[in-house]
């Protein structure tokens, strides 16, 4: 039924490097919350904090009344049962074909039978489009094979929160629509929590409930899809527009000077133009096949409402 | 990787961390014995060949050494007990411990730190599994059994190679080597070999794993890592032999 993850003041750092501070934010149970941040902002290393692969320094998270960072060992294993994990390449296990991979959770932590976890693994293949290379090892497959055998191996103990590690890198702009759509889908039948750590703009725009920016050691902003949309803060918009200029340099942050000089240069043009107008890219909705709870039904209609409006105001 | 006083300590201290665990996880049910007999068998066939071709000459030179120190203290008739003092006490544990830390703990700490770099560990956390339990202990387990074994390989091969460059090539009595094998040597000394050989196991075992499974920075980590874990095994098991042989004079009482 999806839970909520409750982020208070985390902060993490290596040695002396911080790498983000006071994070706090509030991922709403069963909706799609997206992470963007440029390279080397600690999306990933946050992304592993939650699930409780590195300790904070201070900060707490707490999901079912429990504060993961303060869990001994052996209780972090049972709550860490709750999640399913994708990482950036899969992280498959090379030594396993694929079958295996998927089938590996079961084994491990259910005493169902053979046939039973057949049933169940061939169904969440199945789902990621993988029917017919359950044989083949990891090594022998494509990158964008490998991700959907570790998104269909993170589903397979039905997780009530899946964490996705750039879902979208290293695939072609088709296979991450395919992927996108398949995450809607995925939210709208099973209803766990979803986040998703990337820096494809795009997704970011089509996909989630809630979008999060980290920078500059960090969270900048966190709030549904919409305020970040059409917020006015420059680091939200630069990113989200993908431009040079403003606050994000390419080595790290520019000084403050510089900024102002280029957000004046950009000129009235970008101020001007209505937020709504460009920002409000139609959101992604679960396929035709895909029955769709009470919470996509709503979601369904604002959209279908705003297209209309968007209609009658070109008009 | 910087050096200084403290990441040593600190190092130092997560693998006797680690150690603990293993020791703390190995009665956790269920065990794993698929991965331990897998283990086994991958370590034993790492290690066998190379094992038994190793013993043969380091019989040999032994042999050389003490028939000739034997002939200038004439005591020639003695060159059978002490050949087999010597390989039974020393040779055989340490060769023993050079393979296993050489030839399994490395292959152990490659695969562990290929997974690690891989995120293939994180992932296995992730899914509710412990690694220790899952793959460091059936690893651990198996290099200390596959020890004991190795143990008793080399201590035979040893001895008939020492017997086999005595007799044939330097003309030294049959009768007399084989009769002297038991005036010095005695069953506890070879019980104190095989506990040795248990123990450099488990060193061996615990130091490739914990390097592996702290293994960082890519491809090069892994080469790093098992770079290291080589070394410290090394080390650790010299000083361990020097122990274990100085509290073994100390117990058992000697003969003569």
């Amino acid at each position: 039924m999806g839970v909520e993850i409750c982020v208070e003041g985390l902060t993490k750092s290596f040695g002396h490097q911080v790498i983000w501070q006071d994070v706090s934010l509030t991922l709403p149970a069963g909706e799609v919350s997206v992470m963007l941040g440029p390279s080397g902002t600690g999306k990933s290393v946050f992304l592993k904090t939650l699930v409780g692969l590195l300790k904070p320094e201070r900060g707490s998270i707490t999901i079912q009344g429990r504060d993961i960072t303060r869990l001994r060992e052996h209780d972090l294993y049972e709550v860490r049962k709750l999640f399913g994990v994708l990482f950036q390449d899969g992280a498959l296990f090379g030594s396993m074909n694929l079958y295996d991979n998927i089938a590996f959770p079961l084994r491990e932590h259910t005493r169902k039978s053979e046939s039973e976890i057949r049933r169940i693994v061939l169904e969440k293949m199945d789902m990621v489009g993988l029917i017919g290379a359950e044989g083949k090892l990891p090594g022998e497959i494509s990158g964008g094979m490998r991700k959907r055998a570790g998104l269909a191996r993170a589903l397979v103990l039905d997780p009530e929160i899946i964490l996705f590690d750039e879902p979208d890198s290293g695939l072609d702009p088709v296979r991450v629509a395919y992927l996108n759509q398949l995450i809607v889908d995925l939210n709208a039948q099973i209803d766990a929590t979803f986040l998703i750590v990337t820096h494809d703009i795009a997704s970011a725009r089509q996909v989630p409930d809630n979008i999060g920016l980290l920078f500059r050691r960090e969270l900048v902003m966190f709030g549904p899809r919409e305020e970040l949309l059409t917020s006015d803060e420059p680091v939200v918009r630069q990113f989200l527009n993908g431009r040079m200029q403003g606050p994000i340099g390419m080595a790290e942050e520019k000084d403050a000077a510089q900024v102002e000089q280029e957000l004046a240069a950009l000129g009235d043009g970008d101020r001007t133009q209505s937020p709504g107008s460009q920002a409000m890219t139609p959101r992604l909705l679960p396929g035709p096949g895909i029955p769709r709870p009470p919470r996509w039904e709503a979601i369904a209609r604002r959209e279908a409402e705003l297209r209309h409006r968007k209609v009658v105001a070109d008009a | 990787m910087r050096l200084s006083p403290t990441g040593a300590l600190r190092h130092s201290g997560s693998l006797f961390a680690m150690a603990l665990d293993v020791i703390r996880t190995i009665p956790r049910r269920p065990f794993q014995a698929r991965e331990f007999i897998q283990q086994a068998w991958f370590v034993a066939s790492v290690t066998i060949l190379p094992t038994a071709l190793v013993s043969i000459p380091f019989g040999a030179v032994i042999a050389l050494q003490i028939g000739s120190l034997t002939r200038q203290l004439g005591a020639q008739s003695f060159s059978g007990a002490a050949s087999v003092l010597a390989v039974l006490r020393e040779a055989s544990p340490i060769v023993t411990a050079l393979l296993i830390a050489g030839a399994g703990g490395t292959a152990i700490c490659a695969d562990l730190g290929a997974r690690k770099i891989r995120d293939e560990i994180d992932a296995m956390q992730v899914l509710g599994i412990d690694p220790i339990h899952r793959l460091v202990v059936p690893r651990v387990l198996a290099s200390m059994l596959v020890a004991v074994l190795l143990n008793g390989l080399v201590s035979v091969v040893g001895v008939a190679g020492g017997y086999f460059f005595n007799v044939v090539l330097q003309n030294g009595t049959p009768g007399a080597y084989l009769a002297s094998f038991t005036t010095l040597a005695q069953l506890s000394d070879l019980w104190a070999a095989e506990v040795k050989a248990l123990v450099f196991g488990a060193i061996s075992g615990i130091v490739a794993s914990y390097k592996g499974l702290t293994a960082k920075g890519g491809p090069k980590g892994v080469g790093d890592a098992v770079n290291q874990s080589v070394v410290i095994t090394f080390m650790l098991l010299f000083v361990t032999n020097f122990v274990m042989t100085a509290v073994y004079f100390q117990v058992v009482p000697q003969r003569g």
